[in-house]
């Protein structure tokens, strides 16, 4: 069986008059399958856009091709093509004097007549839409008056409503909270199973993703490396893809940190809340968590009516009522 | 056999009380041709005042027949209607009045209103710029070239073009203007065709436009003082220049690019969302703009070279109907820009001539005045959206 989406050595970017192409990829031979939902990760201006616009046919690739279930991306004509793959874009459009449910409605533009009018059929689609976004609410509500989030979920129903096998969305979570990008995530993710959609989602959403998606594409200047996001973060592709100075990717933590701090090294004794929050903070203040017992230590107790701090430098001890102090304490010259 | 399994089918149909559906083989498309209204009432409307179309056209009648009925010398209502009707008028000379010079200017009036409005709300959908005019992309200026190359150069007719506009003046005019907008509609089309972008085509028009003023003040700057005063004369805009035989060649024009218009109303709605989604949403966008240009150069081209460059009624009647139907889906503003462009330019041409008066005020700021107003407040409102 064919894939829905395939490359052959295809390579991205952007042609100048008189100067060099831009090159943000080469020999890229990727492959989307039906039922599956793959993120496409990659450092800010690597060219994830510029991929996902190509695969779209939005944009001419430099060499190469894009097909889509056998047929060649550029030469399907605009209404076959949009009947095939829908897109969510990152620039949300500016606002006019629409309501939620037209801009949803023009997701069926592809399936309806010359004057794009709606039979009962097309209506039926749109309320579905609508309900899978969880925007039933959002149908009567000018567009104008919606946040960007409202209208990025509006614009990912339109998507749904044109009932494409592919879909491409282009950091479809930007604009929302966490809860509506967990929201947003699990649908895509239950869309591409239920419905044999072939679904791909570049985000910035690294946890979300690793969580989620079926498998990755790291996009980095070497080229694209996929595979199951786990087996990624083993092979250490994922820290490489994302290295930078300072920051590092804990294989235990799965996220992205700052390098351990250098400062002075201060002991926490204990456990249970307080300890917990003053080492963040002493991370957070730029010193270094050791095991002790060196100069300073600190150790947290209850004194009657809230937290209290006992603070040991060298042999002085000071008590504190708040980690502010510490740290100020902490800070200043000893 | 099988006709009696169709009927069968049918009454099976009927029976579930759903002859609708039953008959539709054979009903629903021709009825959904003849209905382009059908699914006006749907949820994707909601919030939207389609019916105000209907006052806009009763209100056009009316701004119709006042056009008809004021002027320079006062003939009774009924009068006119016997001469519009074919009958004979008291006075031969109240014949001659309104068939030579109301009803013509009444039409073009109309039409110039209808094919200004339209171009606007093309322009401002296309370029997604709510400043957007039909002067933006440089055809009035091209217009305006033309006629200053006549006016101001020409010595063998010049004599009747410092007259005062005499026929064949108005048909060198007519046709300089003419030649001049489709020339530059002509390359901005060629740019239409490579250039990405519409903010790129919008600074290329607004560039073009600032080339060719500085060739008309050139011109003008060498030329005559009377023949400035001939070109200055055609730059106030007019809608009473244009004769009997003139204006059917101005409807030609204004109702080809009214129906192109009409063909590309689901490209414009999806140009809402702008290029790249109206691309994803299966719009052949090269086609959809060649179309969009090419029916900008009729509906601007005409009227520009018959009335002069009438300012401001492309820029505010878009937003006045937008305002008025509540809605951005070009399936209700085309027919509502159409009547509100009309009943705009017929209410400019009143105010301009002054009833009761002989004397008669220059087009432009007659529609200045009107307009302004207009571009101020949907320029602060813009302000206010931001901050």
């Amino acid at each position: 069986m064919t894939p829905p989406l395939e490359t052959r050595d295809l390579a991205i970017g952007y042609r100048r008059r008189g100067k060099s192409d831009i090159r943000l990829g080469h020999g890229l031979n990727l492959r989307l399958q039906r039922g599956k939902l793959v993120g496409l990760l990659g450092p800010n201006g690597i060219g994830k856009s510029t991929l996902l616009r190509t695969l779209a046919g939005l944009q001419k690739p430099l060499a190469g091709r894009v097909f889509l279930a056998g047929d060649e991306v550029l030469r399907l004509k605009p209404h076959e093509l949009a009947r095939r793959l829908s897109m969510v874009l990152t620039a949300v459009p500016p606002p006019n004097l629409m309501n939620g449910y037209a801009l949803v409605a023009l997701g069926r533009h592809p399936h309806t007549d010359w004057l794009g009018r709606m039979t009962r059929e097309d209506h039926r689609k749109v309320a579905a839409a609508l309900r899978a976004v969880n925007g039933k609410e959002l149908a009567e509500r000018p567009v104008a008056e919606l946040s960007d989030g409202q209208r990025q979920k509006l614009l990912l129903a339109r998507a749904l409503a044109q009932e494409s096998e592919i879909m491409l969305l282009d950091e479809p979570t930007a604009y929302l909270d966490l809860p509506r990008k967990i929201e947003t995530i699990a649908l895509l993710k239950q869309l591409a199973q239920s419905q044999q959609r072939a679904i791909l989602v570049s985000t910035h959403d690294l946890d979300l993703a690793l969580r989620n998606c079926d498998s990755l594409w790291l996009m980095s200047a070497a080229g694209i490396t996929s595979g199951a996001p786990e087996d990624l973060v083993l092979d250490g592709s994922l820290s490489a893809t994302f290295r930078a100075d300072g920051i590092c990717f804990d294989q235990h933590r799965g996220g992205f940190f700052l390098d351990p701090p250098s400062g002075q090294a201060v002991c926490v004794t204990g456990e249970g809340e307080q300890a917990i929050w003053l080492r963040r903070a002493l991370i957070r203040a730029g010193f270094a968590l050791d095991d002790g017992p060196g100069r300073i230590e600190v150790s947290p107790y209850k004194n009657g009516n809230g937290p209290a701090w006992k603070l040991r430098i060298d042999e002085r001890v000071t008590l504190h009522h708040t980690i502010e102090a510490i740290l100020k304490k902490l800070e200043s010259p000893l | 056999m099988s006709q009696l399994a169709d009927k069968q089918a049918l009454s099976r149909a009927t029976i579930r009380g759903d002859w609708k559906r039953a008959r539709r083989p054979f009903t629903a498309r021709g009825q959904r041709w003849l209905k382009p209204w059908a699914g006006v009432g749907g949820r994707e409307f909601a919030g939207a005042k389609p019916l105000l179309l209907f006052a806009l056209l009763a209100l056009l009648a009316l701004l119709l027949m006042l056009n008809l009925a004021l002027g320079s010398a006062s003939i009774p209502l009924e009068q006119i209607m016997t001469i519009l009707l074919g009958g004979e008028a008291d006075h031969l000379s109240w014949t001659n009045i309104v068939f030579k010079f109301r009803l013509p200017k009444t039409a073009t009036a109309a039409l110039a209103g209808m094919a200004l409005g339209l171009s606007g709300l093309l322009m401002q959908t296309y370029f997604r710029n709510p400043l957007a005019e039909p002067f933006v992309l440089g055809v009035s200026s091209g217009a305006s070239l033309g006629v200053a190359l006549i006016v101001l150069t020409s010595g063998a007719v010049g004599g009747g073009l410092l007259a005062g506009l005499g026929l064949a003046g108005d048909l060198m005019l007519t046709a300089a203007a003419g030649a001049g907008a489709a020339l530059t509609m002509t390359l901005v089309l060629l740019v239409a065709v490579r250039v990405q972008s519409s903010v790129t085509l919008l600074i290329l028009g607004l560039m073009f436009g600032y080339f060719v003023g500085a060739m008309v003040s050139l011109l003008l700057y060498f030329a005559l003082p009377e023949r400035i005063q001939a070109y200055i004369n055609w730059t106030f805009g007019s809608f009473s220049g244009v004769t009997t035989a003139q204006l059917p060649i101005l409807a030609i024009f204004v109702f080809a690019g009214t129906l192109l218009s009409a063909a590309l109303v689901k490209p414009l709605n999806a140009l809402l969302l702008g290029e790249d989604y109206a691309r994803s949403l299966g719009i052949n966008l090269k086609r959809a703009r060649i179309g969009i240009v090419l029916a900008i150069a009729l509906l601007v081209s005409a009227v520009t070279a018959f009335c002069g460059p009438i300012a401001f009624i492309g820029i505010a009647v878009p937003h006045l109907s937008r305002g008025l139907l509540g809605s951005s889906d070009h399936r209700l503003l085309l027919p509502g820009t159409c009547l509100a462009g009309a009943c705009v330019a017929l209410c400019a041409a009143i105010i301009a001539e002054l009833p009761g008066n002989n004397l008669v005020l220059p087009l432009n700021v007659v529609t200045a005045v009107l307009g302004a107003p207009v571009v101020m407040l949907v320029v602060l409102r813009h302000a206010r959206g931001k901050s």
